[in-house]
């Protein structure tokens, strides 16, 4: 035992002279702060676990993956079904990549509501969020190595935005893409950035990150009135570590352990059950059946760009969003000290909440796209026959004409059908006929016009149908212009 | 004598610096060339895809026959930059609308606002686009949802019987730059 602690304190003793400044040495033992040997702190060890497990599931994958357009698709298929554990390598890397990205997500949240960034660990902060956009383009390549259909389309939906940059978009988009289509030149650019360039800078960031953490000590827990001041932080914090420091190993690792251990654990058995993603159909473009999805954590963007006003998407993409990058970025610069505790920054805490707010309300958005089309409701998905019981031969043509005329892709009918515009079922409570007549000849809002492509007769059998869509108890709306009908 | 002994040393050591000045000079110099003949081969290497400013050829989409008048049909063509490698990916669609004789409009299957491929309807006669809900009329024009143009269209002509359009690019809201 005191061989094993000799040993250790001799690999430490190695690494500190090193690694640490040259002030007066010291043989003491590195130390934490008491209050930041907690389980609020175990997300920064657990992040860099995965991160490792992604590297080696990676270079495995590597082995065997054809970077090639024209037998990617074959070279997963084979990864899936032929290659010995190939699927459950495929899997552990995808969702090792899941949980990477949750993990760093609540790292930051974590360290935000810490206060942590604050004096005099700012670049710590910095290089923090440049590897969380690092690690996203790799979650973007990486989905893009999974080259399948919906690969190609969500390329096709990413460079579409980059051909909206004023005056260089077109040049942008040739250079992106390698090329004049999405094809052989596109996949390797994408494969060069997601097995060469990003790991070697999230690799050499996250040295710099863990050196800076080294260096400049774990913060210890925030309380309410104890002030980060540039004149005696690094003196209070070293008093506090001579006061109530506890040793980084062993007492200062234990709950990183335990919950490092977990996560992996969760993982192998998330992958194991969940098995791995995709590849869906052929990069094929000229099928054109396909409906485009980003993975899980760029679903916020999809939603914002399905729901807001068409007018402000590209602004929003091309202005807003780096404005706020930009804002994560400086944080520790624009509030280098003062109160840590968050309950004394109600300013960031409104702040955090409202974009938490909308982040997650658009990923859950994005899990069910309600502003997408349903392409087959059309043809497969059929009138609820109880809206068909007891109807005139006049209102059951209008019912044909509203599946075979695609009304159901964007409305639905007893909950089934596209949710782009409003549901059919109570229509007749919302519009009179004069209106459902007028919105269905020209369209408005999001709904086109249909008076090219519907005959007078066609019109009034739809507008009979949709006259029955009100409940039992409740009447058709009616215009107030007019007198009540009365028995009718 | 003393003087002129210490004029002499600061004459000395003022050639020396301007020696030493010299050689840093040249070594800044020499280096800036060095960075200069090894970066711009690699920086117009890296920019090849955009020596060629448009990527359009004229390419036959089949018979014109093969159009029914007044209808609006899928046509594949391949694209006519492709690499052996490029696999499936070079197989382009795009919609043909074929209005009567040799009056056509080739739509690209893009969709205006984020690129996604729209699907035609003839009963309903309109384009849909499966992911922000656009549609676009027969005529490619804009009928409701975020699309921010009509259809992107290629140019076309009728020769020896067939349908040809210059085609060649993925269609996106700056391109194509001719």
């Amino acid at each position: 035992m005191t061989k094993l602690k000799a040993v250790q304190r001799a690999i430490i003793e190695w690494m500190r002279l090193r690694l640490s400044s040259p002030q007066p040495p010291n043989n003491a033992p590195y130390r934490v702060p008491r209050s930041a040997v907690s389980w609020g702190y175990v997300f920064g060890s657990a992040t860099f676990v995965v991160l490792l497990l992604e590297v080696v599931t990676g270079l495995c994958l590597a082995l065997v993956y054809s970077p090639s357009a024209d037998n990617a698709w074959q070279s997963l298929l084979y990864l899936n079904y032929q290659q010995p554990l190939g699927w459950y390598l495929r899997a552990l890397h995808y969702w090792g990549s899941n949980f990477l990205l949750a993990l760093m997500v609540i790292h930051l949240v974590q360290v935000f509501v810490l206060g942590a960034y604050k004096y005099p660990r700012e670049l710590t902060w910095i290089g923090g969020v440049l590897l969380l956009l690092l690690t996203l383009a790799m979650a973007l390549t990486g989905e893009v190595l999974r080259f399948d259909q919906e690969a190609y389309w969500d390329l096709a939906i990413g460079f579409a935005l980059a051909g909206r940059t004023p005056i260089i978009g077109g040049y942008l988009v040739h250079f992106l893409m390698g090329g004049p289509i999405i094809a052989g030149a596109t996949l390797a650019r994408m494969f060069t950035m997601h097995v060469l360039l990003l790991p070697a800078a999230i690799l050499a960031l996250t040295g710099l990150h863990l050196l800076l953490v080294y260096r400049l000590g774990i913060s210890e827990w925030p309380m309410p009135g104890r002030l980060v001041r540039r004149e005696t932080y690094l003196s209070n914090y070293r008093t506090t570590l001579d006061r109530e420091g506890e040793p980084l190993i062993p007492n200062g690792l234990r709950k990183d352990l335990i919950f490092a251990a977990l996560i992996v654990l969760g993982l192998i058995v998330t992958a194991a059950v969940m098995g791995p993603k995709g590849p869906n159909g052929a990069p094929n473009p000229s099928i054109i059946q396909t409906r485009p999805h980003p993975d899980f954590f760029f679903l916020w963007m999809e939603a914002l760009m399905g729901l807001l006003p068409a007018w402000l998407d590209t602004p929003f993409a091309l202005i807003v969003l780096p404005i706020l990058l930009i804002g994560l970025f400086a944080l520790p610069l624009i509030s280098p000290t003062g109160e840590r505790h968050i309950l004394r920054r109600p300013l960031s805490m409104v702040i955090a909440i409202i974009v938490f707010a909308v982040l997650i309300t658009t990923t859950w958005l994005g899990t069910y796209d309600p502003w997408s089309p349903d392409m087959n409701a059309w043809s497969a998905t059929p009138i609820p026959i109880a809206y068909l019981k007891g109807r005139t031969a006049l209102e059951l043509q209008g019912a044909i004409l509203i599946q075979a005329k695609q009304c159901r892709n964007c409305h639905s009918l007893g909950g089934s059908g596209g949710m782009r515009g409003p549901e059919l079922d109570t229509t007749a409570t919302r519009l009179t006929r004069n209106e459902l007549i007028r919105q269905i000849l020209q369209g408005g809002g999001n709904m086109p016009g249909y008076g090219k492509a519907l005959r007078p007769a066609e019109v009034d059998a739809i507008v009979a149908f949709l006259m029955t869509m009100h409940p039992a108890n409740e009447p058709p709306a009616r215009s107030s212009a007019r007198p009540a009908e009365t028995g009718g | 004598m003393i003087e002129s002994s210490e004029t002499g040393t600061n004459d000395a050591s003022r050639t020396e610096s301007s020696r030493r000045g010299f050689l840093l000079r040249a070594g800044i110099l020499l280096n800036a060339l060095a960075v200069a003949a090894f970066a711009i081969p690699i920086a117009s290497y890296l920019l090849g895809p955009l020596r060629r400013s448009v990527f359009l050829k004229w390419i036959s989409l089949g018979p014109v026959g093969a159009f029914p008048e007044n209808q609006t049909r899928l046509a594949i063509y391949t694209n006519p930059f492709r690499q052996p490698w490029d696999g499936t990916t070079a197989e382009i669609p795009c919609w043909v609308r074929r209005l009567n004789g040799n009056t056509f409009q080739v739509f690209a299957i893009n969709c205006s606002h984020l690129g996604c491929p729209v699907r035609w309807f003839p009963e309903s006669e309109l384009f849909m686009c499966p992911c922000h809900g656009g549609t676009f009329h027969a005529d490619g024009e804009r009928a409701s949802g975020p699309p921010p143009r009509s259809l992107y269209q290629y140019p076309y002509k009728v020769e020896s019987g067939e349908l040809w359009v210059k085609a060649g690019e993925m269609p996106v809201m700056r391109l194509p730059k001719a």
